[in-house]
């Protein structure tokens, strides 16, 4: 069950290589909201769009696949994607909407629909909820005590980050790999993250990430009978190239291991959080 | 999830009676008779049929299903009536919710009905000013007659926009106190957010009904379901964007998502560096933000089946209320 419910999984990648140019990985969400914008599965996503400073991500709705291929690559610092997901129906005007992000954001998409207190007309409209896996997140001031102080390396002349393989790796545009390891990120990571639960968006449509396949695929599971119908459109429309991920290494067995790693920490924490004091605890938002 | 496909089979298994029963209950139990009777049985039995025909077939219809239904009243204190134009505006999925599952034996706008009577959900609405005794008389009233008191919004449940008043107002000056009705009664669920959509609404209902109506493995979904906003009514009568700083940021929950910003009607947080920012001067202090926030509460055992509730609603309000 650390894996959540899913339908199938595959190993894959875009078959665009206009895609895969600039993609942190397969380019599965650039590649699968590209394909839901022109089947109209979807009127327009929301992605994490690029900010006023380097890797600083804003939300952006994206209506057209220019701008999502604008919105390739993971920064990895918080965007808050579902601030937009009520002005994608409202000013937007979008019948129809993509999201992508984190577990715990496609989580509040699910807590929005189930419960939609303030959320009139917005639950309904969600089309398409693309999770992406997630161990731990970063403020942006974090990211950039990474970068510029641990790697040192300028925030404007990197072109991509990557987490993999217990590294934390920056690339310059020059050619430069600066890498630090992942034990030295730690202390950045944002507190809210040590009490997940959910390290591959158990609630998402569709969820994919990097572990488990080799460099440049990304593992994907379909979860949802909506995002069964629109996976299996785009493999129909030959969006993606794929590969059972029984016949890839490391597998669905890190996956697995890093996803049960991840609950079994945060399950910690959040006992502690119990007797965090003398005689009280902090609060656990679980219930 | 055995739970819930016996829940869709219920839901499902009942939508084709209910239309049958509902949209031709004047007829169907008649057309049966009516055919078979009609030659002969004209002359004499008509006073007594004519009776029956001459009421409104709506009246028929909610007479069938009476026992099966919920009564829910709407009792409105001092609010905008927002709350009840909210629940309106499920459109067809308000007939839905009231052809079968639960009549509206009390609301000043929409039944004619003047005194308060014994319900099953009554829905509050507005906050109590205690300078008006009428209000006083009925929100007690409203506690005595309804098993369970829903705090319709956020002005029933936290004061809201009313928590400002100074009185003063044209034409009762001395009308300056307003409390949520929590501060006066018990309180079992609360339904914040200023309003509610209507689709939290129906969901509320819809497991209200389950909860009273239901079978025992409904009860226990619907009990999981309305438990967080059970807590939210133990939890306090206050509420402000401040919740955000105390409760999430301040006990090391938030993750940035965006939700209270989404969520806020007045548009009083952004998100700053990451965190929700309160524009307090803005804030009307509804606590929708709060009650949204995935880390406000997030009860797995419910959401981890929203694809089955999901449709589970859908199918109970015969495919989508809009």
């Amino acid at each position: 069950m650390v894996l959540g419910n899913y339908k199938d999984c595959v190993c894959a990648r875009a078959a665009d290589p206009g895609i895969l140019s600039a993609s942190q990985d397969g380019g599965i969400v650039t590649q699968l909201f590209a394909c839901a914008l022109e089947h109209g599965i979807i009127d327009g996503a929301v992605v994490a769009g690029q900010g006023d400073e380097p890797y600083k991500p804003v939300p952006i709705v994206a209506t057209t696949v220019a701008e999502l291929l604008e919105a390739r690559g993971t920064r990895y610092n918080v965007c808050p994607n579902v601030s937009m997901i009520k002005e994608a129906t409202r000013s937007y005007g979008l019948d129809k909407v993509g999201i992508v992000g984190t577990p715990c954001q496609i989580q509040s998409v699910r807590k929005l629909q189930l419960y939609p207190m303030g959320m009139r007309s917005v639950g309904s409209k969600i089309a398409l909820a693309i999770g992406i896996f997630c161990m731990e997140n970063f403020s942006y001031q974090g990211l950039e005590a990474m970068v510029e102080d641990l790697c040192n390396v300028k925030m404007e002349s990197a072109c991509k980050m990557d987490i993999g393989k217990g590294k934390f790796t920056v690339f310059t545009e020059r050619g430069a790999v600066s890498q630090i390891p992942l034990k030295l990120t730690h202390k950045f990571e944002q507190p809210g993250c040590h009490v997940c639960l959910d390290y591959v968006a158990n609630l998402a449509d569709i969820s994919t990430g990097s572990v488990g396949t080799p460099d440049g695929w990304s593992t994907v599971f379909t979860r949802t009978k909506a995002g069964e119908s629109i996976w299996g459109k785009a493999i129909e429309a030959g969006y993606f190239e794929t590969k059972p991920i029984s016949d890839v290494k490391p597998g669905l067995d890190l996956v697995t291991k890093l996803a049960t790693d991840k609950i079994t920490k945060n399950q910690k924490t959040l006992d502690e959080r119990v007797s965090f004091g003398v005689g009280k605890g902090l609060r656990n938002p679980y219930l | 999830m055995g739970l819930l496909s016996r829940l869709k089979k219920i839901f499902t298994g009942k939508k084709p009676e209910q239309p049958e029963a509902g949209s031709g209950s004047a007829n169907a139990p008649k057309a049966v008779t009516v055919p078979k009777a009609r030659p002969g049985a004209k002359p004499a039995v008509t006073p007594g049929d004519v009776k029956v025909k001459k009421n409104p077939r709506k009246i028929e219809k909610e007479e069938k299903p009476v026992a099966e239904k919920i009564t829910i009243g709407h009792v409105h204190m001092s609010g905008c009536t927002g709350c009840l134009v909210s629940l309106a505006d499920n459109y067809g999925g308000l007939f839905t919710l009231l052809d079968n599952y639960a009549d509206l034996n009390y609301c000043l706008t929409l039944a004619d009905v003047r005194d308060i009577p014994k319900m099953d959900v009554a829905l509050v609405e507005g906050s109590v000013c205690i300078n008006d005794h009428h209000s006083v008389e009925d929100i007690r009233k409203a506690r005595k007659n309804a098993t369970i008191v829903v705090a319709l919004g956020s002005c029933a449940a936290y004061g809201n926009i009313t928590r400002f008043c100074r009185g003063g107002q044209w034409n009762q000056p001395q009308h300056e106190s307003y409390l949520p009705i929590a501060d006066l009664i018990d309180v079992d669920v609360y339904l914040p957010a200023c309003p509610p959509s209507p689709e939290a609404i129906r969901n509320v209902a819809v497991m209200a009904y389950l909860l009273l109506r239901g079978s025992d493995e409904q009860k226990e979904l619907a009990a999981a379901y309305l438990k967080p906003l059970m807590d939210l009514a133990k939890r306090g009568t206050e509420a402000c964007g401040c919740d955000l700083m105390i409760d999430v940021i301040g006990q090391s929950l938030c993750i940035g998502c965006g939700t209270c910003a989404a969520t806020c009607p007045v548009r009083a947080i952004t998100i700053e560096g990451g965190r929700p920012n309160i524009n307090r001067d803005l804030c009307i202090k509804c606590g929708a933000c709060y009650a949204q926030c995935p880390r406000s509460f997030f009860n797995f055992d419910v959401m981890n089946q929203f694809e089955a509730i999901g449709e589970a609603i859908d199918a109970a309000m015969g495919k989508g209320g809009e």
